[in-house]
């Protein structure tokens, strides 16, 4: 269980994050969705240890992530940014490989080798795995990211944006792949999503906020309704029963 | 699209495919790197036996060969190695392909530092030279860090222009305070790279280099991962901040000692690191080894063209490196552009 206790962070009078009050359960995949600006990334990037909090505690699992050792916490849990504009000319493999740095420090063992392979086949890379990253299209680049952070093995998996960059066949791909992990490997994805579709078909939870702050939790049953999506994205939405489950119209 | 994984388009799941023949990530000791050190070697052998001085000919021929040769050629490899590692790590905690200590001002900063030492304390030992120079070294690189890190100009050709316009006003700078304390000339003399007056008793602090060859083969793994950006370094469990300061410590070593020693080897660790990578990628451990060789034989070769174009004279080694590096330095901007 992921567990936000009154976190909050501001950046200056105006943009404030909470404070929020939340519990992600462990297991399956949740989304966080709403407007540009509510604080979806940066509320990620703090779980994550990657940006401080001015107040409030968050513990992954039940370790704090602020005075667990950095190192410890690799184990588990992994985060991944959407911006990673540098190009390392790594090969896709040695890019995966260091996904197991907390586990051994950059010396692979067989074991890490076999981790490697199973997540370069897991978002279906075997091909790829000898070029270079600076060599691939932006969303083969975006897979092998995904890759690296899975073969990191930890319980928890916390992605932004993963499917920017990505085209319609390979978000799809991107999604199964995560639900697959969450399901098969019994990891707890949290992930910022743009499109609403997506988190309502996908995801097992949806947290939906708002002007830094957590406006509603629950099932996509729960938060695919008119109501919620209309006050949350402040224009207005449809949910209509498509082919395939609820779908949000709002073009 | 449905949302059963049996659409044609889904990857086939990883089970049956685990423990299939793979390669790792790649052995050290390979037969090219094997041909490498063999050509390596044999131009290190080269430069022991080029010189005016006939070593064979005359009665104390073996004994200028250790007073001479032996230092200049240990000089050679010690420098060689040691400037296209610091370049190397530079370019992976900078996230740029540009920067190395000359075109950082890191050896300007050096000479700064030498300078100030000498103006002070004219009857210095080297040791306190080169510890000056080697402060000054650390103190500039980390400006010029916390200035990349303020205005984050990740666009690669600005920052080895802005470095090199700081390395000019701290040059000028060094100037100015040699001019005016009557040591231009020593300044001169001290700055341009040359391998000519390394004998025998002067040299040997050179050898210190040898920790930060050591240093940089162990924190290999490291510079990489903190060349994937402070977020996977973080990610990964590493303190992006300490990598960045013990990668700036050896660089500022290398350089400082450099630097007293031998003087500025212009462009050494922006050549050889970018054409390794060229054709071996970025994995720094598997690199260094090549690193290594080729830094040692380029500069093995650019003394010996040095000795040789106007026996029975010499042209300082750093004239040579200048002139290659500026036409690779151009060579990579053109490919950078073309590749966008």
């Amino acid at each position: 269980m992921i567990d936000l206790t009154s976190v909050a962070k501001s950046y200056s009078s105006e943009v404030t994050i909470g404070p929020v009050d939340l519990q992600i359960p462990a297991g399956g995949i949740t989304a966080m969705v709403g407007p540009n600006g509510a604080g979806k990334s940066t509320l990620l990037t703090m779980v994550g240890r990657l940006l401080g909090m001015d107040t409030g505690t968050i513990e992954v699992a039940g370790y704090d992530v602020v005075s667990t050792r950095s190192k410890d916490l690799a184990k588990i849990v992994s985060i991944l940014r959407q911006e990673n504009h540098f190009v390392t000319r790594l090969t896709v493999r040695q890019l995966v490989g260091f996904g197991r740095f907390p586990h051994s420090g950059g010396r692979l063992t067989p074991i890490d080798e076999e981790k490697v392979s199973e997540s370069i086949d897991f978002l279906g890379l075997q091909d790829l795995e000898k070029r270079y990253l600076d060599e691939l299209s932006g969303g083969q680049r975006q897979r092998a990211y995904v890759a690296m952070v899975l073969a990191q093995d930890t319980d928890y998996l916390l992605l932004d944006e993963p499917l920017n960059n990505l085209d319609m066949r390979h978000s799809v791909q991107m999604m199964q792949h995560l639900r697959r992990a969450a399901r098969e490997l019994n990891r707890t994805v949290v992930i910022v999503l743009h499109d609403i579709n997506f988190a309502g078909h996908y995801a097992d939870h949806i947290c939906a906020m708002k002007n830094g702050r957590v406006e509603h939790f629950g099932t996509p049953a729960e938060i695919m309704t008119p109501e919620v999506l209309s006050s949350i994205f402040e224009t207005p939405v449809d949910v209509v029963e498509g082919p395939r489950g609820r779908l949000a119209v709002y073009y | 699209m449905t949302q059963t994984s049996t659409t044609p388009t889904d990857p086939p799941l990883a089970v049956g495919r685990i423990g299939s023949p793979r390669a790792p990530r790649g052995r050290l000791f390979t037969w090219p790197l094997l041909i490498g050190t063999v050509i390596t070697a044999a131009l290190v052998a080269t430069s022991l036996f080029v010189g005016v001085y006939d070593i064979f000919g005359t009665e104390d021929g073996a004994q200028m060969f250790a007073i001479t040769r032996i230092p200049r050629t240990a000089a050679l490899v010690l420098a060689g190695a040691v400037m296209s590692m610091a370049g190397l790590v530079m370019q992976q905690i900078t996230q740029n392909r540009f920067v190395e200590p000359t075109t950082t001002g890191t050896t300007e900063w050096a000479g700064l530092g030498l300078l100030l030492v000498m103006i002070v304390a004219p009857e210095a030992s080297l040791l306190v030279k080169m510890s000056g120079a080697v402060v000054a070294a650390f103190l500039g690189t980390m400006v010029f860090f916390a200035f990349l890190r303020r205005v984050t100009l990740k666009s690669s050709i600005i920052v080895p222009i802005v470095g090199m316009m700081l390395g000019a006003v701290v040059g000028a700078i060094s100037s100015f305070m040699a001019l005016s304390t009557g040591m231009l000339q020593s300044l001169g003399v001290w700055f341009l790279g040359s391998f000519t007056s390394v004998l025998r008793g002067q040299y040997e602090p050179l050898w210190l280099v040898l920790v930060v060859v050591v240093a940089v083969f162990i924190a290999a793994d490291r510079f990489t991962v903190a060349g994937l950006g402070p977020d996977i370094a973080t990610n990964v469990g590493l303190n992006y901040n300490r990598i960045v300061l013990l990668g700036t410590g050896l660089i500022a070593l290398a350089t400082g000692v450099v630097t007293v020693v031998v003087g500025n080897l212009p462009f050494l660790g922006l050549i050889v690191p970018n054409v390794v990578s060229l054709f071996r990628g970025d994995d720094l451990r598997s690199n260094l080894p090549w690193v290594c060789l080729a830094g040692i034989s380029l500069v093995t070769v650019c003394d010996l063209v040095g000795r040789i174009i106007i026996w029975p004279f010499e042209i300082p080694v750093a004239i040579i490196l200048s002139v290659l590096g500026a036409i690779v330095f151009i060579l990579l901007l053109m490919r950078q552009r073309r590749r966008g």
